[in-house]
């Protein structure tokens, strides 16, 4: 690995981000369009909001930033400039970590804008820090940046790594714990949620937003979410090939 | 001291898609010349320059490049590669597109805009890929090639869909590569482009026609152009087949 492969390949793949801004204005759009959508939603059930909006402001940046990078990483890969990288002086890892380094600098703008929405406009009440909140969001965020380079490995087309997102994502977030606690789960369901990485990143959110602080366990979340994230990171880097048949 | 070939081909056999695209060809590239590679589409080519820069999956056979194995690490700074279609950004700019993949080479920031010049796209350089026309956007990918000064340049299809003073224009930048050391192994599947030459390499059905020089080949066919001469090889290889059929 080298920085210089790395940071070539993150201020390229940031330049290539800027020349698209409506995809940058819908990264940050859409996840506050959603949390005003959940608020106004349980506008009948007071508190609800207040119980899953934090985990969400983490959530929908999460599943945004799976989609955009599993298209982004495929494109590399039908264009012809994947095959041609790897003629190159350039490690497989810094690939994957130069793209990981542009997006995480999207995950910050997007969960900070995302989380100051959430708690200025939409009166968004946590029992734990704003800025915990939003640090965590921007944690899921990376983990959705990640899992979505690991499965482009996956999809040859544009059709399949779309849906690769109701076929990753989906089942993880109905088992995550958001819309029922998963001690309630069928136990099978409840074993498989256990290894869901997003399961994780949702348990320390959840956390700051009901108990005021992550504790011991909540640190735990948090572990898990930055280790699954490099994991899909390096297994990603791993699916890439030097030949081809 | 240097192998004399700059590419050593032994046997090499490809299966692409269930399909023996290369059933086991040998060829050799002379160093500091200018190789044609050229055959009817679907003769093999980009497969066996696939095989060549290390990307493709062999079944069999070796190939050495610059003494070396191909596709190993040590020449993914020596050898420059053209795919047929431009694998370069179509939402970067000309300079953009030239300045990362010089970061990603280790390559000098002054090649750049060398390079823009050599590849005439001053004009264009803040323009970004897309509103390229086909042939100045081929032009990016072949100067992206160029960044990291290699030793052995492997162009596949480079002048296709040019027009013929760009094309001329090409022809002369590769010779003066070739001057300075270069080895260029380009294809074509335009035979007036193999005069430009100093050796050619004939493949059909992935198997080596022939392996000369342009005058060479135009002497034993007896053809008047090279076209007619790539022609007449193919008949009398398909004579020859025809012979061998037991009667």
């Amino acid at each position: 690995m080298s920085a210089r492969g790395t940071f070539a390949v993150g201020v390229r793949v940031m330049l290539q981000l800027r020349r698209d801004p409506r995809t940058l204005a819908l990264m940050v759009v859409v996840p506050c369009v959603l949390l005003a959508l959940v608020k106004g939603a349980f506008d009948g059930q007071p508190g609800t909001f207040d119980r899953v909006g934090g985990p969400l402001v983490g959530i929908f940046p999460l599943i945004l930033m799976f989609l955009i990078t599993s298209i982004t990483m495929l494109r590399e890969r039908t264009t012809g400039t994947l095959e041609r990288l790897m003629t190159m002086p350039l490690s497989k890892l810094d690939l994957l970590a130069g793209y990981g380094l542009a997006f995480a600098v999207v995950a910050a703008v997007q969960g900070t804008i995302v989380g100051a929405f959430a708690f200025l406009v939409l009166d968004l009440d946590t029992a734990g820090s704003p800025v915990l909140v939003i640090v965590l969001a921007v944690a899921n965020a990376l983990l959705g940046m990640s899992l979505g380079l690991f499965t482009s490995a996956f999809a040859r087309t544009e059709f399949q790594a779309v849906q690769f997102m109701p076929a990753f994502i989906l089942p993880q977030f109905l088992i995550c714990g958001l819309l029922v606690p998963r001690h309630d789960m069928v136990g099978l369901l409840e074993a498989i949620s256990s290894v869901a990485p997003m399961t994780y990143a949702y348990d320390a959110l959840s956390r700051v937003t009901s108990e005021g602080s992550l504790g011991g366990e909540g640190l735990a979340d948090l572990g898990v979410t930055l280790g699954a994230t490099l994991l899909a990171l390096v297994l990603g880097a791993t699916t890439l090939r030097r030949r081809t048949a | 001291m240097p192998p004399a070939a700059a590419i050593d081909v032994d046997r090499l056999r490809v299966v692409r898609g269930g399909k023996e695209v290369l059933p086991g060809i040998s060829l050799e590239v002379e160093a500091g010349s200018i190789t044609g590679l050229l055959g009817p589409s679907g003769a093999g080519k980009t497969t066996l320059i696939r095989a060549i820069v290390g990307v493709q999956i062999v079944a069999g056979g070796e190939v050495r490049v610059l003494g070396e194995p191909a596709g190993s690490p040590s020449l993914r700074d020596r050898v420059g590669y053209v795919t047929q279609k431009p694998s370069v950004y179509a939402d970067l700019t000309v300079k953009e597109n030239l300045e990362f993949f010089a970061r990603v080479l280790d390559a000098p920031r002054e090649r750049v805009d060398e390079l823009i010049a050599t590849v005439k796209l001053s004009g264009q350089v803040g323009q970004v890929g897309q509103s390229l026309s086909g042939g100045q956007f081929s032009r990016v990918s072949l100067a992206t090639a160029l960044l990291a000064e290699p030793e052995l340049l492997v162009l596949d299809e480079p002048t296709t869909g040019l027009d013929p003073v760009l094309r001329d224009e090409l022809w002369t930048t590769f010779r003066g590569l070739a001057d300075r050391g270069v080895t260029l192994l380009v294809s074509s599947h335009v035979m007036d482009e193999a005069s430009h030459c100093d050796s050619l390499l004939l493949l059909r059905d992935g198997e080596l026609l022939a392996s000369e020089t342009p005058d060479g080949l135009l002497r034993r066919t007896g053809a008047a152009d090279l076209d007619t001469a790539f022609l007449r090889l193919i008949e009398s290889g398909e004579s020859a087949r025809e012979g061998q059929r037991p009667a």
